[in-house]
């Protein structure tokens, strides 16, 4: 009887032992919280707030309305997203192919041609964007070597429009789209190939019934990584769109310096953010976002 | 696989491998893979050869080389306080997102509270929304609090930028190393901080090292957060190319460029060599 009673209040204790390590090892993450809470989550919650003042200081939905009401801002929408769009599906189609190439090389020549897509990924985005800007000007290599191999007799104008800005993003974006798709591919056993061809399918059966299949988490991760990225993009397209293209988070910067319009910014910075979470949320029930992010057991 | 030996006809002849079509069925794949290789890799080093050259035009092959740009950028005040800015701002991200992102893996990773998920979605959370609305949030906040267009402002704004970097990288280095060894060393008698810094940290320590390597090249190449936030004498060298981007073609972003593609370069050899064999797998 004693024992079963010194038992419980062991228990007891242990389990309060146990509750305060986990608020302990929580705790570590405190001085994170904090950052993250003041600069990220107070300036958020404070746009949100300040998206709902109208311009005589009280509750209105001005700016949300005159979104919908002007021709302007559904332009830059859509504009947004068709960029974002275009951007993965070439992102996709160029980078399936190498990243399926690099898959398959031996692991020494693999991590050689690895460097191709590293070195563009560690490069940072501001000195590519105007590499690309030098690049396709008027007087740029492209022009010359087209002009002089007799492919074109005037210069084109490949910057300052939709096609620079595209051709800069899917740079940009590439990287992001091949790492999560290359490192799906290696995890794929070689043993599904050979059952497959065991069982008698063609070398083009097994590709696309077993191994495109099996690769689509990878896939479906960049894609949504290289999306959800472009939907925010803003140096890109706005030294190679040559004001031509507009997108949602230039939008947001100009009515800040030049017209210090914060209701409108932070309006346009939630509908952002909304569209943002809303991709996030769709490809949460498509897939396990875990790949994507990491973390958990 | 045979790919590397084969310059005979046989090797366009012989599968990829025994499931696989022949390797001449799919040279396509090869050109195609090859090409996208080097347009990913060519416009990020052209800016090298050009930053040598001698016009104004920025003509590939330069006709005439000089060091013209770099003497300029070597002489301007103004780009070279921007340049111990951002090297600046990004030693003090890495000193500061790296301790608060390892602390933090840790914790989650070992702490089985019910929070956990959310605090590691909440950390996690600077990457996955669009940076504009960082750069306007913090520009708010600073203005009230007089925090605008000083380093401190800076750093604390790029420290929760790098973290979820910091937090991802450590995280997976902690999944694939062996807990149990951290609790031998505590069964022995050695605290559980003792047992982390001698047990467990030496054996994530290259994983640590990129995360600190991450974390540095996050605020040195960040633009649209210093854009609004850093300004007078402590404007990164991103929001001044950025503005001189937006007016005209300047020769000399070329120099600077190149000197970026240094830096970050550098940085990555040094990280492979530092972790070379080292690393917990």
């Amino acid at each position: 009887m004693s024992t079963s009673t010194y038992d419980h209040v062991n228990e007891r204790e242990l389990k309060n032992h146990a509750a305060k390590e986990r608020r302990v090892l929580l705790g570590l993450t405190s001085p994170a919280v904090l950052c993250v809470l003041t600069i990220m989550v107070i300036p958020v919650a404070w746009l949100f707030y300040l998206s709902f003042i109208g311009s005589d200081g009280n509750f209105s939905l001005e700016h949300y309305q005159r979104m919908l009401d002007s021709k302007s801002y559904a332009r830059i929408f859509f504009t947004t997203f068709k960029v974002s769009l275009l951007t993965t599906v070439i992102c996709v189609f160029i980078g399936y192919p190498l990243a399926y190439f690099l898959s398959q090389l031996p692991a020494r020549v693999a991590n050689i041609c690895m460097l191709s897509v590293l070195l563009p990924f560690w490069t940072s985005l501001l000195v590519r964007t105007y590499s690309w800007l030098v690049l396709l000007q008027r007087k740029g290599i492209i022009n010359q070597v087209g002009m002089d191999m007799g492919f074109w007799d005037e210069p084109l104008k490949l910057v300052h429009n939709l096609s620079g800005t595209l051709i800069g993003m899917v740079h940009i974006m590439l990287p992001f789209l091949i790492l999560p798709l290359y490192a799906s591919m290696k995890s794929i056993p070689q043993d599904y190939m050979k059952a497959s061809s065991n069982l008698g399918a063609t070398p083009t059966q097994s590709f696309w019934q077993v191994f495109f299949p099996l690769s689509m988490p990878g896939l479906m991760a960049g894609s949504l990584i290289v999306f959800i990225l472009s939907l925010g993009f803003f140096v890109t397209p706005a030294i190679l769109g040559g004001g031509k293209v507009i997108m949602v988070a230039m939008q947001i910067t100009s009515n800040i310096e030049l017209f210090f319009d914060w209701g409108a910014a932070s309006a346009l910075g939630v509908v952002l953010l909304v569209m943002t979470f809303a991709v996030l949320f769709i490809a949460s029930k498509l897939m396990r976002l875990d790949n994507v992010l990491g973390g958990g057991h | 696989m045979y790919w590397v030996g084969g310059t005979n006809m046989n090797w366009f002849k012989k599968s990829a491998s025994e499931t696989q079509i022949t390797h001449g069925q799919r040279l396509w794949l090869y050109i195609v893979a090859i090409i996208i290789m080097f347009l990913l890799v060519v416009p990020t080093l052209i800016v090298i050869p050009m930053s040598f050259s001698a016009s104004q035009y920025l003509e590939f092959p330069p006709k005439e080389w000089s060091f013209r740009w770099y003497e300029f950028y070597f002489s301007s005040n103004s780009w070279l306080s921007a340049t111990a800015t951002s090297l600046k701002a990004g030693v003090y991200t890495m000193i500061v997102a790296t301790p608060l992102g390892v602390m933090a893996s840790y914790g989650l990773y070992v702490s089985s509270h019910r929070a956990a998920r959310l605090v590691y979605l909440l950390l996690i959370t600077p990457i996955m929304i669009p940076v504009i609305l960082i750069g306007i949030g913090s520009f708010y906040i600073y203005v009230q609090i007089g925090l605008v267009n000083t380093m401190f402002g800076l750093v604390v704004a790029h420290t929760i930028l790098a973290l979820p970097l910091v937090l991802i990288v450590v995280t997976s280095a902690l999944k694939s190393y062996d807990m149990g060894q951290e609790q031998a060393a505590r069964s022995l008698g050695a605290s559980r901080f003792t047992a982390f810094m001698t047990v467990t940290l030496p054996q994530i320590r290259f994983s640590i090292v990129t995360a600190a390597l991450l974390a540095f090249l996050t605020s040195f190449d960040e633009v649209i957060v210093a854009m609004f936030i850093s300004g007078g004498d402590n404007a990164t060298l991103t929001k001044n190319m950025f503005n001189a981007l937006r007016d005209q073609i300047d020769p000399t972003i070329a120099s600077i460029s190149t000197i970026m593609i240094i830096v970050s370069t550098t940085l990555v050899i040094l990280t492979q060599i530092f972790g070379r064999g080292k690393n917990v797998k």
